[in-house]
């Protein structure tokens, strides 16, 4: 016993060493080759334009904000799709295990097929489809005031500042006016929810399963209908199962958004990699990634594991 | 006690890397008989791996110019194929002895980045392409317009910096991969795309011309090799060797016709194939390293018209890359 700790001791010893000898190694060539560190960077004008942007950004405006609008667009496309994948992943858990044998079938081979063929590949699928099926701007679909094009989702607006509705109108190039949801955002959403949706169901299903058949036999001599079984008896059990592997999965779309970039959506990660190009400062920016994605999987997960504390079994 | 004997190889292993950084390039680059260069991970006529992954084109090329300089063969070269990210990083670390990668110079990478950058090797400059039945005669007239690019070079800047100039409208599609951006322009999706101009002319070879190019040039983009800071002689090295190529086609040898100059009466050809006594030692390299320069990979003019001109499937014109006696910019300084 006290001869492994003793071996334990010099193991952290040495792990310790060789981390502070790659640091002080590391700055040592960064001081000897005079390469510029540090985070002054932040404060110099970023001079590059972001095509979609929650708040008001120009070229002019520093790398900060630049990277606090990439920060945004994540927080965009993960918080929706996390919503929207939640839904759809429920819906397709109940329908595996439907009496329907065609719903069954389907949602069967749906979850086969998007959870067995890589991300990124769906992604490219995704933005060429849309891309090759939808229109030139000049020749956009048009439905009840909404433009479809290879530009994106032209839908009219209202605008608060003028208090009145703004409509999205063609101009020599783009729609103008009303809101225009960008084919790759909705690219990139709907490849996240659809993917990431077919785990969950799988997560669902486990968990209604995992809910002893008495309970259905229960509820159902209650006189309950199965709507109301699944939803007051079934659901709430089926939870305390499913919320530790549902976690992982909302960790898992937010974190997969940083393939963004590869159908030009400037989510955090495109920003930062043009930040990188620009300024050169590799190290700060990569390190300002891996803070940024850590910092959101933290928190989810101590959300999650609230939540999950909330609704677990209090024994008495 | 496994992870022990991990963790001591690591740390020895952390010690050689940083040990070799230390010593000059060359005694390196000589010690381990080959040069570690670093390319683009496939740009046509600069740096591409054909289908039996042998690499050529002007990058390359120059990689085994100084390879013919430093070894007497231009086969002593491993190419590291580097995405526009990853370049600096490979650079500075040590991971390849140059960079070889159609690399703009400019003063923040001089500085900041710990580069010296060598003589240019190709002026290039952004510019824009269309649709040929678009309505676009000059960029001014892209107001508004969708435009298609690729992350990681200086092209975001300047495409800014050029619309808030001259007050119009934009709207960018930024890509990682050349594959995808050019993809989605030529799907429609873009109203336009801009790149350095050298790598538009791969559209017409590759899409049955339906493109134009569009006649501004926005940018500066001088493409030099690169290398490390404070290794003077490594740098002196790489940037004669760029001019040993030019001073060769000022001088009229190229890879056909130098071995009959070896005998003769001018000074400066003498000087050149190390009839006489040549640079070599003052460089650290035999007498011959500029005669098997333009003997092995042959001289500028040649490259050019091999990997990008008349006799590649770019066709581009010499232009701005011409002999300053010929009203362009390459100038070698007098190799004496």
């Amino acid at each position: 016993m006290k001869q492994k700790n003793i071996i334990q001791i010099i193991i952290l010893f040495f792990v310790i060493a060789a981390l502070g000898f790659v640091i002080y190694n590391t700055q040592q060539k960064i001081a000897a080759q005079n390469i510029s560190s540090g985070f002054d960077f932040l404060q110099d004008e970023a001079s590059f334009e972001i095509s979609e942007s929650l708040i008001e950004y120009s070229s002019f405006d520093t790398y900060k904000k630049a990277l606090t609008v990439g920060l945004l667009n994540t927080l965009k496309v993960s918080i929706l799709g996390n919503i929207l994948a939640l839904l759809l992943g429920i819906l397709i858990g109940i329908s595996l295990l439907s009496q329907n044998i065609l719903l069954k079938k389907l949602c069967q081979s749906y979850v086969e097929i998007m959870r067995n063929t890589p991300l990124l590949l769906q992604l490219f699928f995704w933005y060429a489809i849309m891309n090759s099926l939808l229109p030139a701007p000049q020749e956009a679909i048009s439905f009840a005031g909404t433009f479809f094009s290879n530009r994106g989702i032209s839908i009219p607006w209202f605008e608060f500042s003028s208090f009145s509705w703004s409509y999205p109108k063609f101009k020599s190039f783009n729609f103008e006016g009303g809101y225009t949801l960008s084919l790759e955002f909705v690219a990139l959403l709907f490849g996240l929810v659809v993917y990431t949706s077919a785990f969950i169901a799988e997560i669902v299903r486990a968990g209604l399963l995992s809910v002893q058949k008495g309970q259905w036999e229960a509820s159902k001599t209650l006189g309950l209908s199965a709507w109301q079984s699944i939803r007051f008896v079934i659901f709430p059990q089926a939870l305390r199962v499913a919320i530790p592997p549902l976690t992982s999965q909302i960790l898992n779309l937010t974190k997969n958004s940083s393939l963004a970039v590869a159908i030009a959506f400037p989510d955090f990660v495109s920003v930062a990699n043009t930040t990188m190009n620009q300024t050169g400062q590799a190290l700060e920016v990569i390190l300002l990634i891996l803070l940024v994605y850590l910092t959101f999987s933290l928190l989810t997960a101590a959300f999650m594991n609230w939540y999950n504390k909330k609704i677990s079994l209090v024994e008495r | 006690m496994k992870f022990l004997s991990i963790v001591f190889i690591s740390l020895f292993l952390i010690m050689q890397i940083s040990q070799t950084v230390k010593a000059g390039t060359l005694a390196n680059v000589k010690k381990n008989k080959l040069i570690k260069c670093g390319v683009s991970t496939g740009l046509v006529g600069f740096s591409a791996p054909n289908s039996k992954g042998k690499w050529s084109g002007l990058d390359v090329d120059f990689c085994k110019a100084l390879s013919s300089a430093i070894f007497g063969s231009p086969n002593k070269v491993k190419f590291i194929p580097l995405s526009a990210q990853q370049r600096f990083t490979a650079l500075q670390s040590g991971e390849v002895d140059i960079l070889s990668r159609n690399t703009t110079r400019n003063l923040s990478r001089e500085t900041n980045l710990g580069f010296n950058f060598a003589p240019v090797m190709y002026y290039d400059g952004q510019a824009f392409i269309v649709k040929k039945k678009s309505k676009a005669k000059s960029v001014k007239d892209l107001s508004g317009a969708t435009i298609c690019t690729q992350q990681g070079t200086s092209t975001e800047q300047n495409l800014a910096a050029y619309f808030r100039k001259h007050k119009l409208k934009l709207k960018v599609k930024v890509f990682e991969s050349f594959e995808e951006s050019t993809k989605t322009f030529v799907q429609g999706a873009c109203d336009a795309y801009t790149s350095d101009k050298s790598s538009l002319a791969i559209f017409n070879v590759k899409f049955k011309s339906g493109f134009k190019i569009l006649p501004e040039i926005i940018s500066k983009e001088p493409l030099a090799p690169a290398v490390r800071h404070g290794d003077d002689q490594w740098l002196d090295i790489v940037s004669w060797t760029v001019y040993a190529l030019v001073a060769a086609e000022e001088l009229g040898l190229n890879s056909k016709n130098i071995h009959k100059h070896l005998k003769s009466r001018d000074l400066n050809i003498r000087k050149f194939v190390g009839a006489t006594k040549g640079n070599g030692k003052a460089l650290g390299l035999s007498k011959r390293w500029s005669y098997n320069i333009v003997k092995q990979v042959g001289n500028y003019g040649e490259i050019f018209s091999k990997n990008v001109g008349k006799k590649s499937i770019l066709k581009i014109k010499r232009g701005l890359n011409n002999l300053w006696t010929k009203s362009g910019l390459m100038y070698s300084p007098p190799m004496k």
